[in-house]
């Protein structure tokens, strides 16, 4: 009887947790609403430590209080020396036995999902013919932008993460100026990417990202890394495999695909003199360029990672990067003008057109 | 007792260095501080270790190819020898033989003058050879670490010429007697360092 | 020699303070310094808690946010907390084992000094090109990158203060281990004391490191060294390694102390002797010990690979159990006992729920995957801020209200300062709870602006609000201060229940402490007497003789002056176009070591007060018949 009444309570405190912890939160951004197994277990450490913790803290604070209300001064008089108690050996050795025990509780699935988690031995993987079987995808960090190379696919995008449901996808990670960090929120954990060594892990999409609000969820850096730290967001849209069979076909279609000095349209022959230099328009091949792969620009959620994706920002933000992103590497290094020079309006609103233009979905 | 006791070898303590509080407080003081300086040394060989041969794509210099073991050798044994007469130094300390004790520490002095001669030498001819101080990670953590003990070792140098020219009139008293000690045990401390260096660096460096 | 108690001029004031060696007047300037750099770092804080007010907010710029995040924690940690710890250490420590002075008061200036211009040349880079901009721990990739000379103004200020730190810190441990007064063996000693001698050891080793980290720094930024540039072979992950070997002891180097202080206040206010004495001096040594074997911790996602990660996870839970220890060893002093809810008092009864608040976010945190989640965002600022101000904040102001007496012969004012307390801690709680969810729901840390639509506004607004309300706390604190100015002479023992040596001696205290060096019969020697029903408060282990006292000392002043001056040429040296900055390295180091080899050469025995002289100096402080 009394057994049973304990897990009822267990089980109802975890329910009320439940309950409280999902109102938390957008399903696109935050860590209680995970999407992905990684992101989960994380989601169920965290309830197993809240809930052993909360414990620890309505324990301590029922005795203080109870401490407190029966040994006030005004009740036991004014005048009362108390018995100068020197300690107890048995409430010492009970205080430190069952801390002991619950961090052991704590302690075995922490363990094992460390090692777990850093299991990446499949990516060198390979089928007879010598592929990798695994997902692989190379993330290099930049000021303050994301690229993103497929390595086994041949194809390269920047900003937006495209990735399929229902398997591990693994991360090569590595910084290309200072640390950053590669942060999926609503999916699972971050690691810092390194500017000397790579970082590999993995992370699991279970849930298909277009019925979310935007379509997308959310990436983060999470290490101060310079001044528009925080405007370092990236988008992660994740497809069913069929779907993203089908996107990678397609970048790998762009191949060659470039922009012509002396094309008639205003937009393209701009590019062409002012923006192919750093940014390629073309989505097979290796990374490494200065600028961020454009080639799916118009399929994108944001201008820049986190501005409203329209021509008007757009248009704002070539005008003046260091207005919107200050310290980004677009400017000249006095920090007074782009380095691709002060365009016209009407080169800029081509421009931007023409951007906008560039997709593979549609 | 006080500072200002005039003292026969026979009314001389035993232990000089802490006859008065202000020097068992600056004897303890001492092995405290010599305490954080393991810890400084600790992180200076750590990173060495880490940085050891790393360099640029294409770097030339190994510790293999750059350390040559007779003239650490040489060197590893001048610091040794000067350890040990400075223990002559402190003795004749305790014996109330001021003479003596002078004597043993201008030994020391110029030991760890040629110590330091044999250190300069040695950068020198690194850089020479091109290995300077920008060259590579490997270069800045080896002159860091080698350099902050031949720093060490510079103070050492200064500080008991100091004490020797400062208390050459004056003798031994309750006062100097502590700083004596200590400064002695300073001289130790660069010493066991330094066999760290010459085994870490030198001997693993070239053997391991 | 009367002299000692005349009113002295303005200027004759001044130098007084700037020559003294008497720990009782550094604890003073201690403690003003640490406010001032206190209500300075609060400053920074509250202005970047409004720039996150709203989604998109443009209060301040994105550069500027950066300075104040880096210099708030900066200061915060080794500029006022630190030398808060430092007033009540160098207050309490020799009044605590009867002792005249600390070990080296020479060296007990020079600590103070080094600190205070440090600290000083630290904040003189808002005004000379810029503050450090890459967060308290400076990480190596984006602190090499950072243009300007914040990174040069954090390196060389923090090299100079951390060099008082470590010789106060040296200090504290010689006086604990040889200062003590007869019969106050190390198992007598009261707890603070212990906790200022564990907190002292953990200074000892963990400075080095950073002092090592630093000169990395400056080799690499000034002197074109390698350690951390990695197309030369260097590695950045060196720094981050030396930075928090350093940098999670002096969490405990902070946390200590302010325990020790709650284990006066507790005792005192439950009438009660410390409960589970031993196990707390234990429990102390122990986390200063595991607090070692920890830092990778906060590495957790750094890719050291699961090995490090798993053992470093389970050597950080394992701080918890000590931690524990002491929790419930306060509650059960409590227990029993006779409570009186004083303002210290309502300080310590809050800090045990908050406290172990943070700390229980320190085991979520510990386990390295969930960590993963975690590390880096809004939920890693709600735990530290727990533990820093639910721990260390309201140890500082507790103790304020508690040894106010012993600093300044006053009282504060109990109505105000329980406002102030209710005030302080609704607001904290408000600032920070909130704070861990934000982190939960995917905000990163250290981000100087957020858009809106995810889902992060309300809780940024309540959050304001309580920084909001934690300000005008501090300010209502400050106010009881400066009232206190014109406050009655509180007298011994003013809060009836003191039961260790500070609270023995008679107000106000003499500059050599105890006329006669007390003979220590127990743990709470001053209950002891008083149970005992003795008058004086203390016995003697020595009848009234001669004093032998330190001299005043300009030195040590001047010795961190040039250290100063010298610090300003070595930040301009790189530059080509400032020719002149290598003169004002060289000439400031000439008057650091020019001042040193006066130390050396002149002799400074110190001064004897004779015994009529002490008698005089009483009958003076406490009219005729001296000591009653």
């Amino acid at each position: 009887m009394m057994k049973g009444l304990k897990k009822w309570r267990l089980f109802s405190l975890l329910a009320v947790m439940m309950v409280f912890l999902s109102g938390c939160g957008e399903d696109y951004l935050s860590t209680l609403k995970p999407s992905g197994e990684v992101g989960k277990q994380q989601l169920n450490l965290l309830l197993l430590t809240t809930v052993i913790m909360t414990l620890v803290v309505v324990i301590v604070s029922v005795i203080y209080l109870l401490a407190f209300l029966k040994f006030r001064r005004s009740r036991v008089g004014e005048n009362v020396i108390p018995k100068q108690v020197e300690g107890s050996h048995t409430l010492e050795v009970i205080w430190t036995v069952i801390p002991i025990i619950l961090l052991l509780i704590i302690a075995v699935p922490v363990v094992t999902t460390t090692y777990k988690f850093a299991d990446v031995a499949a990516m060198d993987e390979v089928d007879e013919e010598g592929n990798k079987t695994a997902l692989t995808i190379n993330v290099t960090a930049k000021l303050y932008w994301w690229e993103f190379e497929y390595p086994n696919q041949g194809i390269i995008t920047a900003q937006e993460l495209v990735v399929p449901t229902g398997e591990k996808v693994y991360f090569n990670l590595k910084a290309a100026d200072v640390k950053h960090s590669f942060w999926i929120p609503a999916v699972g954990g971050k690691m810092d990417t390194n500017v000397e060594n790579l970082n590999k892990f993995y992370l699991v999409f279970d849930k298909e990202s277009k019925d979310l609000k935007d379509g997308v969820f959310y990436g983060k850096c999470a290490e101060l890394c310079g001044p528009s730290h925080a405007l370092m967001d990236f988008k992660v849209k994740a497809l069913s495999p069929d779907a993203f069979d089908a996107w990678v076909d397609a970048m790998k279609a762009t191949e060659g695909q470039t922009a012509d000095k002396a094309s008639t349209d205003l937009g393209e022959a701009t590019f062409a003199n002012s923006c192919l230099g750093c940014h390629a328009i073309s989505g097979s091949g290796a990374g490494g360029t200065p600028g961020p792969n454009l080639t799916t620009f118009g399929d994108r959620n944001r201008v820049a990672g986190f501005l409203e994706h329209n021509e008007e920002n757009l248009e704002a933000w070539i005008k003046n990067p260091e207005e919107f992103k200050p310290g980004n590497l677009m400017m000249n290094a006095e920090g007074t003008a782009p380095i691709y020079g002060n365009l016209s309006d009407e080169e800029i609103k081509a421009l931007a057109t023409y951007i906008m233009g560039l997709s593979v979905e549609k | 007792m006080d500072f200002n006791t005039k003292f026969t070898p026979h009314t001389w303590p035993d232990h000089p260095e802490q006859a008065t509080m202000e020097g068992k407080n600056k004897v303890v003081g001492f092995w405290i501080f010599l305490a954080c300086e393991v810890v400084l040394f600790a992180s200076l060989f750590a990173t060495y270790l880490a940085l050891k041969n790393k360099g640029p794509a294409g770097m030339e210099f190994t510790t293999q190819g750059l350390f040559e073991l007779p003239l650490a050798f040489a060197m590893t044994m001048l610091l040794l020898t000067s350890s040990l007469t400075s223990v002559y130094a402190i003795y004749h300390m305790r014996n109330f033989n001021f003479k003596g004790m002078q004597t043993w520490l201008a030994i020391t002095l110029a030991l760890g003058l040629g110590f330091l001669a044999l250190e300069i030498y040695e950068f020198q001819h690194y850089v020479h050879l091109g290995f300077t101080f920008n060259q590579s990670a490997f270069a800045t953590a080896f002159y860091s670490l080698v350099g902050t003990h031949g720093f060490h070792v510079t103070l050492g140098l200064v500080w008991i010429a100091t004490l020797m020219i400062r208390n050459a009139k004056r003798g031994l008293n309750l006062y100097n007697a502590p700083k004596f000690f200590v400064a002695a045990l300073y001289w130790h401390f660069i010493d066991v360092v330094w066999v760290f260096i010459f085994t870490v660096v030198y001997l693993m460096g070239v053997i391991g | 020699m009367s002299s000692y108690t005349q009113k002295k001029g303005f200027g004759a004031t001044v130098w007084d303070y700037i020559t003294t060696v008497d720990h009782k007047k550094l604890a003073v300037m201690y403690l003003l310094a640490g406010t001032l750099f206190f209500a300075i770092a609060g400053f920074e804080a509250l202005l970047m808690r409004i720039q996150l007010m709203k989604p998109n907010n443009d209060f301040v710029s994105a550069g500027f946010f950066n300075e104040l995040l880096t210099m708030h924690g900066t200061t915060m940690l080794f500029l006022a907390a630190t030398p808060l710890l430092f007033a009540f250490m160098n207050m309490l420590v020799p009044l605590q084992i009867g002792a005249r002075d600390v070990a080296f008061p020479f060296l007990n200036s020079l600590g103070f000094w080094l600190f205070f211009l440090g600290a000083v040349f630290l904040h003189l880079s808002f005004f000379m090109g810029g503050a450090p901009d890459a967060g308290w721990t400076s990480y190596a990739s984006l602190s090499l990158y950072s243009p300007g000379h914040g990174i040069d103004f954090y390196v060389l200020g923090l090299q100079i203060s951390g060099a008082g730190t470590l010789i106060s810190g040296l200090n504290f441990i010689v006086t604990i281990i040889t200062m003590r007064a007869p019969g106050m063996t190390f198992m007598r000693m009261p707890l603070f004391t212990w906790t200022a001698l564990v907190s002292s050891a953990l200074i000892l080793f963990a400075f080095p490191p950073l002092t090592i980290g630093l000169l990395m720094m400056l080799f690499d930024r000034m002197f074109g060294g390698n350690f951390f540039d990695h197309t030369m072979g260097g590695n950045t992950v060196i720094w981050e390694h030396l930075f928090w070997i350093f940098g999670h002891p002096e969490v405990y180097i902070l946390v200590l102390p302010a325990f020790g202080l709650f284990s006066e206040i507790i005792p005192t206010f439950s009438r009660k002797r410390l409960f589970g004495y031993s196990s707390m001096v234990f429990a102390t040594i122990l986390i200063g010990f595991l607090g070692f074997m920890v830092w990778a911790h906060h590495m957790f996602t750094v890719g050291l690979g699961p090995t490090a990660n798993a053992i470093f996870a389970v050597a950080t839970m394992a701080i918890a159990v000590p931690t524990g220890m002491k929790v419930f060893n306060w509650i059960l002093t409590i227990w029993g006992g006779s409570i009186k809810v004083t303002t210290p008092m309502l300080y310590a009864l809050g800090f045990i729920p908050s406290f172990v608040a943070g700390g229980v976010t320190g085991v979520m945190q510990a386990s390295a995957p969930l960590d993963y989640q975690l590390h880096d965002s809004y939920f890693i600022v709600a735990h530290f801020h727990y533990v820093i101000v639910g721990g260390i904040v309201t140890a500082l102001f507790g103790s304020a209200h508690f040894y106010w007496p012993i600093f300044f012969n006053r009282m504060l004012n109990e109505t105000l300062g329980k406002w102030t307390f209710w005030v302080f801690f609704i607001g904290f709680h408000l600032t920070f709870f909130v704070q861990h969810f934000l982190g939960l729901m995917g905000m990163p840390r250290r981000v100087f602006t957020y858009m809106e639509g995810q889902g992060w506004d309300q809780f940024n607004y309540i959050s304001t609000i309580g920084a909001l309300m934690m300000g005008v706390g501090v300010i209502m604190m400050v106010i009881n201060c400066l009232m206190s100015i014109k406050g009655k002479p509180a007298g011994r023992d003013p809060w009836g229940d003191g039961r260790t040596l500070e609270w023995a001696i008679p107000q106000p205290i003499p500059f050599y402490n105890f006329r006669q060096t007390p003979l220590v019969r127990g743990l709470d020697p001053y209950w002891i007497e008083k149970q005992e029903g003795n008058k004086e408060g203390m016995t003697y282990a020595e009848p009234i003789g001669d004093i032998h006292m330190p001299n005043n000392s300009a030195i040590p002043f001047v010795i961190s002056l040039g250290m100063f001056i010298a610090a300003f040429g070595a930040l301009y040296n790189p530059d080509a176009d400032k020719p002149w900055s290598i003169y004002i390295l060289i000439g400031g180091l000439a008057i650091t070591f020019g001042a040193m080899i006066v130390r050396s050469i002149k002799d400074d025995h110190g001064f004897h007060l004779h015994k009529e002289e002490i008698l005089e100096i009483e009958e003076q402080l406490y009219g005729k018949g001296g000591n009653k």
